[in-house]
């Protein structure tokens, strides 16, 4: 099929970006999204031009490296599918083709359609781990009772990538979805309830301060995620946040 | 406890949000007791609600909780619209096309400007009748009360603007329905009251209370103009 992309170009930081047209010749249904861009790209290193940048790891849809805003949706038109498992037949002969960056000022972009997710790394950082000796005596995690509900739960909220298309998606470039996966996977857990007080308080500060916008409940997040995680989880981050400050804590 | 979180964090600003909506919703059901007896007619109906008028801006008890319902009304309005600003804030540059319907639904996304519209009917509408009630010059009836009563119908009917007044209200409780349609549910959420056999029953409540209570509002001034 043939195609005309509109792609957003931007060569740095601080650089004015806009969107660039461009035509693909012969792209066939059983390529994969970014294989269609590395069709463009040799494109236009053939030509002398600058390919385009886009950020992409595992291509198997388990790595969430590869945001893109394909024709006004976080990773393109298909529910629970990251950009690199997105099938050109999703896509008919003759379409135009809409490609932009996520855009949040906690997203700030590097280059083209790659964007800088580091915020994400620094609220995990503040919290969305557990604190265990794992010098040689780390106790057997199967030896300790886990109801099934909650192993469930844990393990759905788990399945996060940290891909942003949940900030992407929402019209306050709200991380919500995102902190409330990674706090309910570890507060659900006996390993994680020691810390889980600490743990959300500190989360959410850092999610504040990282300028995150807030969460209005358009569900426009669980709608877009690759990964199908539940808003469910954001109620249970306001019900532990809410625990977390009514408790008198030191 | 940090005091400052319960205020400032942006998960505070939603618990208050949905506490003073939720609050807000109640009395909603309280003004609508009192609009009913508009229906009751005659020199009785009259009579009833004017006193009943009276009881209300009189009583200490109801008035102590008028206070609370402003300050509600004024918290959700800046408070929401601090929200919005920080909200506008975490994306500076907006994408060139979007497709926002296909992920969720228009009345979740625009609860600002149907909070707007109906902060400005709050304004018209307390200037109207509040507004007369304790500062006005107005007759009394039969009983010695101040005749709102006789305001009301008056506003509704009158040969100019009556008319006007009636596809405004309808209008502004269409824009309160709406917005209770996303607001009712969402505050059982931002107060993180969410179960899996919770969501059906918050789900069909909000939508009952969304349609149903901004109706019987409605159809109150359509009757009088109809009647009258
Ligand atoms: S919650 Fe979903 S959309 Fe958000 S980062 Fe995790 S996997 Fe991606
Ligand atoms: S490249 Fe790893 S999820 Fe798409």
């Amino acid at each position: 099929m043939n195609l005309t992309l509109k792609v957003w170009r931007q060569s740095g930081p601080d650089a004015e970006g806009r969107m660039e047209t461009y035509q693909v010749k012969d792209i066939s249904g059983d390529m994969s999204f970014l294989e269609m861009m590395d069709v463009l790209n040799a494109q236009l290193i053939e030509k002398g031009e600058e390919p385009v940048v886009f950020d992409h790891d595992c291509r198997e849809g388990i790595c969430g490296m590869c945001s893109m805003y394909i024709n006004g949706r976080p990773h393109g038109p298909k529910q629970h599918t990251t950009t690199c498992q997105l099938h050109m037949r999703s896509f008919k002969d003759g379409d135009t083709i809409h490609i932009e960056p996520w855009r949040a000022s906690a997203f700030p972009v590097i280059k083209d359609l790659m964007v800088d997710r580091s915020s994400f790394d620094r609220v995990i950082q503040a919290g969305g781990y557990i604190s265990v000796n794992t010098s040689g005596n780390t106790l057997d995690a199967n030896a300790i009772p886990v109801p099934k509900d909650d192993a469930d739960a844990a393990f759905d909220a788990a399945t996060c990538i940290g891909c942003g298309a949940c900030v992407a998606a929402c019209k306050n470039a709200s991380a919500m979805l995102f902190v409330s996966a990674k706090v309910s996977q570890l507060s659900l857990l006996p390993q994680g309830k020691v810390e889980a007080a600490e743990r959300v308080k500190n989360m959410v500060a850092q999610m504040d301060k990282e300028g995150f916008g807030n969460c209005t409940v358009t569900g426009a997040c669980e709608a877009e995620c690759p990964k199908g995680i539940s808003l469910e989880n954001i109620a249970r981050m306001n019900r532990e946040y809410l625990k977390a400050q009514l408790t008198p804590g030191k | 406890m940090s005091s400052s979180a319960l205020l400032k964090s942006s998960l505070a600003k939603k618990y208050w949000m949905a506490f003073t909506g939720l609050f807000l919703c109640l009395f909603l059901v309280g003004h609508l007791a009192g609009n009913l007896q508009l229906f009751i007619p005659g020199e009785e109906g009259q009579l009833q609600f004017n006193a009943y008028a009276k009881f209300m801006t009189t009583n200490p008890l109801v008035q102590a909780l008028s206070y609370i319902v402003y300050l509600s009304i004024i918290f959700h309005a800046v408070d929401g619209a601090l929200l919005t600003v920080k909200n506008r804030k975490a994306r500076p540059v907006n994408y060139q096309y979007s497709n926002p319907s296909a992920n969720s639904p228009w009345t979740s996304r625009n609860m600002g400007i149907l909070g707007t519209v109906i902060l400005v009917f709050i304004v018209v509408h307390m200037s109207n009748f509040w507004y007369e009630m304790h500062f006005g010059q107005i007759p009394t009836d039969a009983d010695g009360n101040k005749d709102l009563h006789t305001v009301v119908v008056a506003a509704f009917t009158d040969a100019s603007i009556g008319l006007v007044y009636v596809i405004g209200y309808v209008l502004a409780m269409a824009a309160i329905s709406f917005h209770l349609v996303h607001g009712f549910q969402s505050a059982f959420q931002s107060l993180g009251v969410r179960s899996k056999s919770l969501m059906k029953p918050i789900q069909i409540a909000g939508y009952l209370f969304a349609i149903l209570i901004p109706l019987a509002f409605a159809v109150i001034p359509v009757y009088i103009h109809a009647t009258h």
